[in-house]
């Protein structure tokens, strides 16, 4: 691993980068120190003490595994221990570019660790590819900008010796949007947010803040709460992903009832694109100035530019926090609750709803270990309720306290009339918890033969339901045909609710012992799954955008018009492609 | 009655009999679900399990339950249509379920312990819980509430009026009922028929089918038989039984109706295209049932009986209803079952040759019904059931459906399917007919009447057996399936097959003569009369064999006219023939040029053409072939040529249908009396409104909807250029598809 960047000698900066790949994994998610292991014993740990898991032990972990896929931890994988810097494609970057960098100060690094770390997002086949493969295609080099003015040296170098820049922020694109296009013959130049990472401003008479993009979820919370405030934007992602990248794909925080998704939250932002720095004139909430601007920065997955400073809106942090969970008798009660709840437009800060599947895998990670062992147990069996049909929801208020208790009620009352039953507080806060620690599992599945990835979708209330069940039957019928051995963990759960419909989220895992090409047939499973969801009236992506992996049903999605405005305003801004990550489009 | 033929005994069952498990929820090893799924064997009595082992390996097929098409993308006709491997096909072998009925208690059978195994492991739905459910739904609502708006009515009085057409539709399923059609129906069955035989595999594939997907059940349509019989299969295997759609005009039969009601009948008006309500209340009813998986769906694609025994074009309403559900993602996947019922001797056979020739068909009465009991005492052979494989709707729609139209609107509103989705139920509805037709059993009395009618009015019995066979290889060739009773001798069948259908033809002094009795006395209107009955009648039997040939005997019959070589000639004439019989004969639609290289391809394989780049000629062996051939499709052709002569001399400026069809009947009537054709099949009533159907598709006829019906508008000029066209005197024009 390499240390911090030291710069060429004829620079006269000796910048120290904190990188934050030291503390991450190089070929899996998250924390070097945290993830999943059999113990001797052969039962599961989790390892490090950043979560509340930590170092716990789960031992009916590995009777999960068993049982979902039918693995066994006498057949392992493994991954490279390290990178091998042999395979890496060079490095090819003319030395004017070099100069010229170095003219302007800014740190770069030609180093293939560093270029392959910004090669990738977490989608599953590049996870493989770390572990097994190479990349045909990695950056050239990875520059480093410290502030906006570097951001606009770096474009203007680009422009001049015409390379190719891909933004980089966390890295946790999940829509292989961060891979470097094969075919593309200039540099490319892995644009680095991280060191933009600074609270330019707050402004407590408006609650705004302005914030460098670059900075990640968890510190800007932490240093707004410093200040007694939040945003209150908070993705499965939080500890890694960051502002900017927020703001190219339109993310949505799972706190969105009360505090909106991205759009909602941003008041003013700062790009800089081939064609020169766009942004307002002032930082009002609302303006009818023809289209909103925002809306093709928005979403815009790194095509246009470069976000460097964005002022967002803040919020006194919360006085009061309670978690809570209902259980219910089927999916279907579930998720009638959840729009009746959507309905009184009395939704909590967040309300998901997990189906069956993902309450047994619950159960087995110690989640909801009050309903089966305590006495809870017994009363929902007296209740009618059948361990293998229901299915529970998390939830979680905030806000004052008395309001809070008062909402609490609201939300309860409703859930009895559809059959739900109080299932703790404990229950919901580990639910929760679980929301970031199953993104570790996925590494833990790779070494015994397991494969899997999330994805999401929105959709109509009337048709959740439907969609739902087709999905996840499309999911196991075509592993069924594609040849898989075991039926596959084909899961949902109902992650966010709005007016007019919900987001969904699905888990789909299979074991591919026997398989020869398991992410071809991976991949061929998934994009019928997505046919599925296309064909029940659900969206092409709630939040993770399109990258490239989703392109092909982007004409279908917004129509031929639709696709040729967006080109128009890519041709304007970025006419000789800088911004050349063939994202979307 | 003949006695039930005795047949070799069996070696005793080797079926696994192993318990239904429940499977639901939590994941595992595929194995294990599959068997839980399908692992629960046949059931139908003793009989059954002693032939459970006669045939050994031929019984894995139950996984095998999946879609028959393969998927496609691309331009029409193309995904769902391909050229049948057409002798090398294999089909099931046939089990003779009456023969357990000859063996055991009628009475027992019909307490038996029925429990079948439904969809998903649903319990059943009481009857009037479907009722109110369709009542409730938002579907029927929302009409009631736009009419409600409309009429300036309360929504009250209309919401009773769609309570009134439920309990004038819905069926009322009851356990009683059906065990006393299973007693009665054992009796009567076993009375009319020598045999009932089925496959046993096709039902071990819809058993699997019923508990994967709602599934709708797409028999023929020859006899009322048809719907009882299938009931009456499904409770002897065990089998969930459909709700069956029939026409309204079974009410009229007082005890009958509701006996049938009670069977799992629901019954529809005739035309309802205006009724806003009662669309709605009957698509809702049928896709309630269909998309909670209560019952398998049952209707007839024909619509009605075929009078003719040759299939009818398809119906396309029910279809798209039954669709629905899929194309709107409330069911995973929709199972279409193909099923094909064909009859030794058809039960209506008598009433069907007048009712063509216009004599009107009697109201369904139950005192009619009673009369009718002196069939009981006739014998009408055997009835052979194909259950087709079950088609996956979802298989034949990927590629084909743009699924915009149904995310854009709210799924509840009523809403007129889109071109492309017409398009394709269509297409789906001719390729499930010719699923149909594929399957369909041939026995070797169709082979004789198709040769008899060549060689009318007398024919040498031993020249009649050597014909029957030539004839049976080349049906064999073209694909036909053909079941030759218990491996008798030609002569045997043939003999069995005339002592079966001694009314229509009979041996005299080693000839074989039409059974036209009483043509000697009476005056020649009558003689015609007579004639012609037993001529439709026999017809309706070769019929059987026409959609099997149709192809080849249309490349035949160009080939003559043509009296050319050029492939292109043969061609422009053979799609022309093709345009003008769309309604006679079941073509899946806009694939004029692949029919044509099958015909060619048929042709060939039997030595009756050669073709190369440019030309098909006759080989000279063919001759035969093809003049057979020509020969088998002469009644039609010289038919319609008489009624398109009439239609421009004859017909009056404007007419309805009810003056077209005694105008046309006239016209042929006279001028069989007077000797000047022999054509008597163009007084059937079904060729005639065929015909004028064809020239309204080409554009010679104008149809045109009035208030008491359609009025018809004839132009002359047009209808004579197709004449012109029929009789070869100018070529056809038309552009010829690039890559012939």
């Amino acid at each position: 691993m390499i240390t911090p960047v030291i710069m060429g000698l004829q620079s006269h900066l000796y910048v120290f980068l904190p990188l934050r790949q030291e503390l991450l994994k190089w070929n899996g998610w998250g924390y070097n120190d945290s993830k999943f292991i059999f113990n001797k014993k052969g039962q599961a740990e989790f390892t490090g003490k950043r979560y509340r898991l930590g170092g716990m032990v789960l031992p009916t972990f590995k009777e999960w595994m068993e049982k979902t896929f039918g693995a066994s931890l006498d057949h392992k994988t493994t991954s490279r221990a390290t990178l091998n810097v042999n395979d890496v494609p060079p490095s090819i970057v003319k030395e004017e570019f070099l100069q010229d960098l170095r003219a302007a100060k800014i740190s770069y690094s030609q180093d293939a660790e560093d270029r392959v770390f910004r090669a990738h997002g977490h989608c599953l086949h590049e996870i493989f590819i770390l572990r097994e493969g190479m990349f045909k295609r990695v950056p050239d080099i990875v520059v480093w900008p410290v502030c906006h003015e570097d951001v606009v040296k770096i474009v203007e170098l680009a422009c001049k010796h015409n390379l190719c820049i891909i933004p980089f922020g966390g890295g946790t694109s999940v829509s292989s949007a961060l891979e470097c296009p094969e075919e593309e013959k200039r540099t490319i130049v892995s644009l680095d947010t991280s060191q933009m990472n600074r609270i330019l401003w707050i402004d407590e008479k408006n609650l705004t803040a302005c914030v460098e993009a670059g900075i990640v979820g968890q510190d800007l919370e932490n240093q707004l709460a410093e200040s007694g405030f939040c945003t209150g934007h908070e993705p499965d992602s939080m500890e890694f992903s960051s502002l900017g990248g927020w703001v190219a794909t339109r993310a949505s925080g799972m706190k969105k009832t009360i505090y909106g998704n991205i759009e909602d939250m941003v008041i003013h932002i700062k790009m800089v694109t081939p064609r020169g720095i766009v942004e307002k004139n002032c930082q009002v909430p609302r303006m009818s100035t023809g289209p909103d601007i925002h809306h093709f920065i928005m979403g815009s997955e790194g095509t246009l530019g470069v976000v460097t400073e964005v002022t967002i809106k803040i919020r006194p942090v919360p006085e009061y926090q309670k978690y809570g969970s209902v259980v219910f008798p089927n999916f279907e009660r579930g998720v009638a609750c959840l729009r009746e709840v959507a309905k009184q437009r009395c939704a909590p800060a967040s309300i998901r709803l997990v189906d069956n599947a993902q309450f047994q895998f619950g159960k087995y990670v110690d989640l909801l270990r009050q309903i089966s062992l305590s006495k809870g147990f017994n009363l929902l069996l007296f209740k009618g309720f059948d361990p293998n049909i229901l299915c529970v929801a998390t939830l979680l208020f905030e806000g004052d306290r008395e309001k809070v208790l008062q909402h609490e009620k609201q939300v309860y009352d409703i859930a009895t009339k559809f059959g739900g039953l109080a299932a703790g507080e404990d229950n919901g806060q580990r639910g929760y918890m679980l929301t970031f620690v199953i993104a570790y599992l996925r590494d833990l599945g790779l070494d015994y033969y397991v494969i899997g990835e999330s994805f999401e979708t929105s959709v109509p209330w009337d048709r959740v339901l439907d969609l739902c069940r087709n999905v996840k039957e499309r999911i196991v019928r075509e592993c069924k045909e594609k040849g898989v051995q075991f039926a596959p963990l084909s899961t949902c759960r109902v992650t966010q609710t709005y007016d007019a419909g919900a987001c969904v989220y699905f888990y789909f895992a299979f074991n591919y012992r026997g398989i020869s090409d398991p992410i071809h047939v991976y991949e061929q499973i998934e994009r019928a799954a997505r046919e599925e969801i296309l064909a029940n009236g659900g969206s092409l992506s709630h939040h993770h955008g399109v990258g490239k992996l989703r392109k092909r049903w982007m004409k279908e999605s917004i129509s031929d018009v639709g696709l040729g405005m967006l080109r128009s305003v890519k041709e304007y801004v970025d006419p000789n492609n800088i911004f050349g990550n063939k994202n979307l489009l | 009655m003949a006695p039930p033929i005795a047949r070799r005994s069996r070696p005793p069952p080797s079926l696994p009999q192993r318990a239904r498990q429940p499977s639901r929820g939590g994941a595992g090893r595929w194995v294990p679900r599959e068997v839980a799924a399908a692992g629960r064997p046949l059931r139908r009595g003793r009989a059954a399990e002693r032939g459970a082992g006669r045939r050994g390996g031929a019984r894995n097929t139950m996984a095998a339950a999946t879609a028959a098409a393969a998927p496609g993308r691309g331009r029409r006709g193309a995904p769902m249509y391909s050229q049948k491997e057409l002798t090398s096909k294999k089909r099931d072998e046939f089990e003779d379920i009456l023969e357990e009925r000859r063996l055991s208690s009628d009475l027992r059978y019909a307490m038996k312990c029925y429990t079948p195994v439904i969809y998903k492991g649903l319990s059943p739905c009481k009857p009037n819980a479907i009722k109110s459910a369709v009542l409730q739904s938002e579907q029927v609502q929302y009409v009631i509430k736009q009419l409600a708006k409309e009429m300036g009515e309360s929504p009250d009085i209309i919401q009773e009026e769609a309570m009134e057409i439920l309990d004038e539709m819905g069926h009322n399923m009851q356990l009683g009922a059906v065990r006393f059609f299973a007693f009665t129906l054992s009796k009567i069955f076993k009375q009319l028929f020598q045999r009932v035989c089925v496959n046993e595999e096709g039902m071990q594939r819809l058993q699997h089918a019923i508990q994967e997907h709602p599934v709708v059940l797409l028999p023929s349509h020859r006899s009322y038989i048809d719907f009882l019989m299938l009931s009456y299969l499904l409770y002897t295997y065990d089998l969930a039984l459909p709700v069956i759609a029939a026409g309204i005009d079974f009410l009229g039969m007082k005890i009958v109706g509701e006996l049938l009601r009670r069977a799992g009948a629901f019954f529809m008006r005739r035309s309802f295209g205006g009724n806003r309500l009662y669309w709605a209340v009957f698509a809702e009813y049928v896709k309630t049932m269909l998309r909670n998986g209560y019952a398998p769906v049952e209707f007839f694609l024909e619509g009605t009986r075929s009078r003719t025994a040759k299939t009818l074009t398809p119906k396309f309403g029910l279809l798209s209803i039954v669709m629905e559900p899929f194309f709107k993602r409330e069911v995973f996947d929709t199972y279409l079952v193909p099923i094909s019922i064909s009859y030794e001797r058809i039960l209506e056979e008598s009433l069907y040759a007048y009712e063509l020739l216009g004599v009107p068909k009697p109201k369904e009465s139950t005192s009619g019904l009673l009369k009718a009991r002196r069939i009981l005492s006739d014998n009408f052979g055997t009835i052979h059931i194909y259950i087709g494989q079950p088609v996956s709707l979802r298989t034949l729609a990927s590629g084909r459906i743009n699924r915009c139209p149904y995310n854009l609107v709210p799924r509840h509103l009523p809403q007129k399917p889109s071109e492309d989705i017409q398009e394709f139920v269509s297409d789906v509805a001719y390729k499930m007919e010719l699923l149909q037709i594929e399957n369909m059993v041939l026995s070797p009395w169709v082979l004789v009447a198709a040769v008899l009618l060549q060689n009318l009015p007398a024919m040498d019995f031993e020249l009649l057996i050597e014909k029957t066979l030539w004839l049976k290889g080349l049906t064999q060739t073209f694909g036909g399936f053909i079941e030759w009773p218990d491996n008798l001798c030609a002569k045997k069948a043939i003999m069995s097959g005339l002592t079966l259908h001694s009314n229509i033809a009979r041996l005299v002094d080693g000839h074989v003569v039409l059974n036209d009795k009483g043509v000697e006395d009476g005056g020649v209107g009558e003689v015609v009369f007579k004639h012609a009955l037993a001529i439709l009648t026999c017809a309706t039997y070769r019929n059987q064999l026409l959609n099997v040939f149709v192809r080849p005997s249309l490349v035949a019959i160009a080939l003559q006219m043509t009296r050319s070589f050029r492939k292109e000639e043969v061609y422009n004439y053979f799609s022309f023939l093709r345009d003008v019989f769309s309604d006679e004969f079941i073509f899946f639609p806009g694939i004029s040029l692949k029919d044509f290289e099958e015909g060619c391809f048929l042709l060939t394989k039997c030595d009756a053409i050669q073709t190369n780049q440019q030309e098909i000629y006759p080989t000279n062996k063919g001759g035969v072939i093809v003049s057979f051939l020509s020969a088998m499709f002469t009644p039609f052709v010289e038919g319609y040529q008489l009624i398109f002569r009439y239609l421009s001399k004859e017909a009056k400026e404007a007419f309805t249908e009810k003056q077209f069809i005694p105008g046309v009947r006239n016209f042929v009537f006279q001028l069989l009396e007077k000797g000047n054709t022999q054509c008597y099949e163009a007084l059937s009533s079904d060729m005639q409104k065929n015909a004028l159907a064809a020239l309204v598709l080409l554009g010679a006829v104008k149809k045109e909807k009035m208030s008491n019906g359609f009025t018809y508008n004839v132009n002359q000029e047009a209808v004579n250029k197709i004449l012109d066209m029929f009789d070869a005197r100018i070529p056809v024009q038309k552009p010829v598809a690039a890559r012939l």
